[in-house]
């Protein structure tokens, strides 16, 4: 695609623009911020990507996929402010997601440990393992405050911190972990993956495509799990202290 | 008031804060063992902080607690809340049966309540056998109380912590978890501080009553006092001008 034919796609930011201003929606200005910062953002990856293919080298592969867990970090901690140490809690268990999926993808030699592969791979599982930590976060400090009477309750009879939290730890381990399971059971049917388009798009073989985007699927499946378990482990102790009362919110 | 009496629980000194709010001020005072202790005061006063206090669901900021001569924070948390049992303002259940409710203290510590003891606990406290099966959701309000009481009874505590419990409960339920309570405290000599802001009752079933407003105790004393009470902040509430 020729810089004039991007240039083109920019019809397609017009028009919520100007419906935007006809029906007095109030998004003009949000509209313009989001092209603007994904054209720098996006060109920005762009030239530093072809930068690190073309070195190949493990350093900057190293560089690209921690800058990924810093700015994957910063955004979820935000949704958990209430729990003590969030931010190391939330950066631990990006750092094991992506070196458990990209040790099995390497070490059973099912992609290749190169640029190409390791860089894309590591920014969708640490992309969602972020959606999925924010997913959990959400539902958990909403669960443990509808439900501080049940907590209050199992510690009242001489229950342990983690037999008080147990339920509303299961349920937004689960709740967290329902849309990747979801959305992978009508894939293909109401709409092609973002990243099997864009393959075939570009001229790949759509079963190679496919199975590609399988590989992708069947790996978040892993790293919605690991995220929600790990994520909730390592947070419910810090809602209690050494005497097993809640924390002082 | 207590000095023929050992303390169950003993408060010196206490406060304790949550945020920018005192809520409890120096309070100082005993809990006599075997004793039934009525707890009355408008609310926002200050009781149920100070029931979290006495089985460690909350610690103080300063001042000590005591429970049987012991310093509070020397009794492992889990030993504490047996032995000083809590039976919560909202009788909250987990989901599931009767069965369920009075098995958790158990299954808590990994053993199986016998259907034989879960059908005398209903028993004492008043509930019918076939009720052991039925899902708490169907419950009336007076049921789930009792439950809710039978189920911390199942831990045998030495001392009983009851909060508001009959307050949402017609006459006859009120009754008889009166009658309940006094059995208990006659049976097993279980030692019965009872947050209620119905006067009569702290009056007729309590052998002491503490008086608390806005995070203070204001008057201790026999049950009795509430008749005729000589301090004025007391008389005015005990005349319904103050809560
Ligand atoms: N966690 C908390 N944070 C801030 N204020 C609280 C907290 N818990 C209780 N309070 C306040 O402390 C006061 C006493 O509460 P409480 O002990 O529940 O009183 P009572 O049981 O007598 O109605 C109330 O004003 C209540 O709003
Ligand atoms: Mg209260």
């Amino acid at each position: 695609m020729s810089y004039f034919t991007l240039s083109l796609t920019l019809i397609f930011v017009l028009i919520p623009l100007v419906l935007s201003k006809t029906f007095n929606l109030g998004l003009e200005r949000d509209t313009l911020v989001a092209t603007i910062r994904s054209i720098i953002q996006l060109l920005a990856v762009g030239y530093v990507l072809k930068f690190v293919f073309e070195s190949d080298s493990l350093i900057y592969i190293f560089l690209m996929v921690t800058l990924m867990i810093v700015a994957a970090t910063h955004n979820a901690q935000k949704k958990g402010a209430a729990i003590r140490g969030i931010v190391a809690k939330v950066a631990a268990t990006l750092v094991f997601v992506e070196v458990l999926t990209q040790s099995i993808l390497i070490g059973f030699n099912i992609t290749p440990p190169t640029a190409q592969y390791i860089i894309p791979i590591s920014g969708m599982v640490i992309g969602n393992s972020m959606v999925l930590s924010i997913l959990f976060l959400n539902r958990f400090t909403a669960e443990v405050e509808t439900h501080q009477d049940q907590t209050e309750l199992i510690l009242s009879l001489g229950g342990t911190p983690k037999q008080a939290i147990h339920r509303q730890l299961i349920q937004s381990i689960k709740a967290s972990m329902i849309p990747t399971i979801e959305s992978q059971k009508t894939v293909g049917l109401v709409q092609l993956p973002g990243m099997m388009s864009g393959q075939i798009i570009a001229g790949a073989d759509p079963i190679q495509a496919v199975q590609f985007q399988l590989l992708i699927m069947f790996l978040l499946l892993t790293t919605a799990a690991v995220t929600s378990i790990l994520l909730g482990f390592l947070s419910y102790p810090t809602l209690f202290n050494k005497r097993m009362q809640l924390m002082k919110s | 008031m207590s000095i023929q009496y050992k303390p169950a629980v003993h408060f010196n000194h206490v406060n304790y804060s949550a945020g920018d709010t005192h809520i409890l001020k120096e309070i100082t005072g005993s809990f006599p063992e075997g004793k039934i202790i009525t707890l009355v005061g408008p609310s926002g006063a200050g009781k149920t902080t100070l029931l979290k206090l006495c089985n460690g669901l909350l610690s103080p900021d300063t001042g000590e607690i005591y429970v049987k001569d012991k310093p509070i924070d020397n009794i492992e948390p889990v030993e504490l809340r047996r032995l000083v049992g809590m039976a919560l303002q909202s009788a909250p259940m987990i989901s599931g049966t009767v069965y369920d409710n009075l098995n958790l203290p158990l299954e808590l510590q990994g053993k199986k309540l016998p259907e034989q003891d879960a059908l005398a606990w209903l028993h004492d406290v008043g509930l019918e056998e076939q009720l052991i099966s039925r899902n708490v959701k169907d419950l009336s309000g007076g049921q789930r109380q009792k439950v809710s009481i039978a189920r911390t009874l199942v831990n045998k505590p030495e001392v009983l912590l009851l909060d508001e419990i009959t307050s949402s409960l017609d006459r006859t339920s009120l009754k008889e978890i009166e009658e309940l309570i006094v059995k208990i405290n006659r049976k097993y000599g279980t030692t019965i501080i009872w947050i209620t802001h119905n006067l009569q009752q702290a009056m007729e079933i309590g052998d002491y009553t503490w008086v608390m407003m806005a995070g203070e105790v204001i008057e201790t004393g026999e049950s009795e006092l509430l008749v005729n009470p000589a301090n004025d902040k007391v008389k005015r509430f005990v005349r319904g001008e103050a809560g």
